[in-house]
């Protein structure tokens, strides 16, 4: 369980990003972060992992004050934080491999990781988690020459490697098209699922959050202004957290689930008449990581 | 519609650079000035011109035919103290350089190590290698070792600056990432910056090393042993022909390394 407790960052320009958030993220829940640019998102997940210093409040996980822990506690705390980026934030010229045995940094020495000689569990694991999100034929590839949905998932087998308890996901979607996004989503929430953790996601795209998140916690100029669940995000709500707008077509409606059912069977059918031709093997496997 | 018609098109103009515009015509002005002035005080005695070009023109000749066998053996120890300090005092040179580089990065280190590794930079930089060789030829003697020393020095300062610029301008995110998956320190250098900054260090320690070997025949001039001596003798006993073959030897050499470097370099891209 993950407790904030008055959590507040002040930028060394005077810019007060967080005003003293509270806020407790049970075992197991998928919880997505909204709000506009400049809101304190990304301030808010990184003060968590402490890649930025909050300034005041605590964070808590486990019990275990984060905040209040020295450099090599803080090191140990970070492996059990998993972190996904908007840009991916790849090694990139490190390989495939290289970049998800990163994620195991924290649990082995310097010496072994020099020489990339990780023990066989960690190797086993990280072909596994390629092989689930299908990409372990690309193992040896460099990262730099990966589509950007391929990027995210190495990002995402990166931080379940570290065998976390939270993941900590900023804008995992946003540089990426509608049909990946979704799959990225789909994936990360999956992937959760399966290892029971939390996570907290932040994402610019409501609909996503709604569609893909058990909890949705709006913030506005560093302050929460709506936690609830994503089916209460009204129209009244949304212009609560981004100003006023005409939101109709932002609210998830029903009929849009089943066109989505639609458009993915159509290009399953697609992909099935393809099958005969050999690039169209390796076109499914990217597909069937992002369904399955 | 009525509006636009009567006012016509809108016009721009790229703003100037410099906004006043008494201040742009003044500069302009004072630099016509300056160049006029110089052109108008620098004195050429173009009779001594006219004298000296067929001077030069015998002393160029007098290269021809160079000369590689009366003193081949003087050339060949040269060349290969030359070789011995440019490949060991590149390689010292670096080694010390990673270190200070490092401190000397700002997103790396803290303040005090950040100034005092500037500090050694900006000390190894401000010395041309001539100067220092100067210097090393008095505290070790004549030969080979004051160069290595004088290379090795001057290297920290064109390496270590270079290496320290590169990790300020590297992709902040990556490193970011790696350092939230618990990396220690090393590891993370290892991880998250070494892949980034490597190849570009490759290249420029390649570079480093064919200048290492140019400046080798230069601070042999004042001693510091090598091809440089050996071409300084051969001058003073006006057997130039000797002279062109030690010049064509360096220039072989430094085109040598220069193909190599240009292929390894584009190939650790």
């Amino acid at each position: 369980m993950l407790r904030l407790e008055q959590l507040e960052k002040r930028y060394r320009t005077g810019d007060l990003a967080l005003k003293g958030v509270d806020l407790t993220v049970p075992d197991g829940q998928i919880m997505a972060l909204i709000g506009p640019s400049g809101a304190g998102k990304s301030t808010l997940i990184r003060c968590i992992n402490r890649l930025v210093e909050p300034t005041g409040g605590k964070v808590l996980l486990n019990d275990l004050e984060l905040s209040a822990l020295g450099a090599g506690q803080l090191r140990r705390a970070r492996r059990r934080m998993g972190m996904i980026f908007q840009e991916y934030n790849l090694v990139e010229r490190l390989s495939v491999m290289e970049n998800v045995l990163s994620g195991r940094l924290g649990y082995v020495g310097f010496w072994r990781s020099y020489f990339r000689k990780f023990p066989q569990s960690d190797v086993d694991e990280a072909f596994r988690l390629l092989g689930r999100v299908g990409l372990d034929h690309m193992v040896d590839k460099r990262a730099d020459e990966l589509s950007g949905g391929q990027r995210q998932r190495v990002g995402i087998c990166r931080a379940l490697a570290q065998d976390p308890e939270l993941l900590l996901v900023d804008e995992p979607t946003a540089s990426l098209d509608p049909k990946t996004s979704r799959q990225i989503m789909r994936l990360i929430c999956e992937l959760c699922g399966e290892r029971k953790l939390s996570a907290i996601i932040n994402i610019h795209d409501v609909m996503l959050a709604q569609m893909f998140a058990q909890r949705i916690v709006g913030l506005k100029l560093g302050e929460i202004v709506y936690d609830g669940p994503p089916d209460g995000l009204t129209a009244d709500v949304l212009t609560e957290i981004y100003g006023e707008e005409d939101w109709e077509a932002t609210i998830r409606k029903v009929e849009d689930e089943d066109d989505d059912a639609g458009g993915e069977s159509i290009e399953s059918a697609l992909e099935d008449a393809r099958a005969r031709d050999h690039a169209a093997a390796v076109l499914d496997r990217d597909r069937v990581a992002g369904i399955t | 519609m009525a509006d636009l018609a009567v006012t016509g098109a809108r016009r721009w103009k790229k703003p100037p650079f410099i906004q006043s515009r008494r201040l742009r015509w003044g500069l302009g002005l004072g630099f016509g000035i300056y160049l006029a002035l110089v052109f108008s005080t620098t004195e050429v005695n173009w009779g001594r011109v006219a004298e000296g070009v067929p001077r030069g023109w015998r002393f160029v000749a007098a290269f021809f035919p160079p000369d590689f066998v009366s003193r081949w053996d003087a050339i060949a120890q040269g060349i290969a103290e030359s070789l011995w300090m440019t490949a060991i005092s590149t390689v010292v040179g670096i080694a010390l350089s990673v270190p200070i580089g490092l401190g000397a990065a700002r997103n790396l280190a803290p303040k005090p190590v950040y100034y005092f590794c500037r500090g050694v930079l900006a000390v190894s930089r401000s010395f041309q290698e001539i100067i220092i060789a100067i210097f090393c030829v008095k505290l070790f003697g004549f030969g080979p070792f004051a160069g290595f020393v004088t290379l090795s020095f001057a290297t920290i300062g064109f390496y270590g600056k270079l290496l320290a610029e590169d990790i300020e301008d590297m992709e902040p995110g990556q490193a970011e990432a790696v350092r939230a998956t618990g990396a220690s320190w090393f590891q993370w250098l290892n991880y998250a910056v070494q892949p980034q900054v490597l190849p570009r260090m490759i290249g420029l320690g390649l570079y480093r090393l064919d200048i290492n070997f140019r400046e080798s025949a230069v601070v042999g001039i004042v001693g510091a042993g090598g091809i440089g001596a050996t071409l300084t003798t051969a001058f003073d006993r006006y057997e130039y022909g000797s002279a062109a073959a030690i010049l064509l030897i360096i220039i072989a050499i430094v085109m040598a390394v220069e193909y190599t470097s240009g292929y390894v370099r584009k190939w650790v891209q």
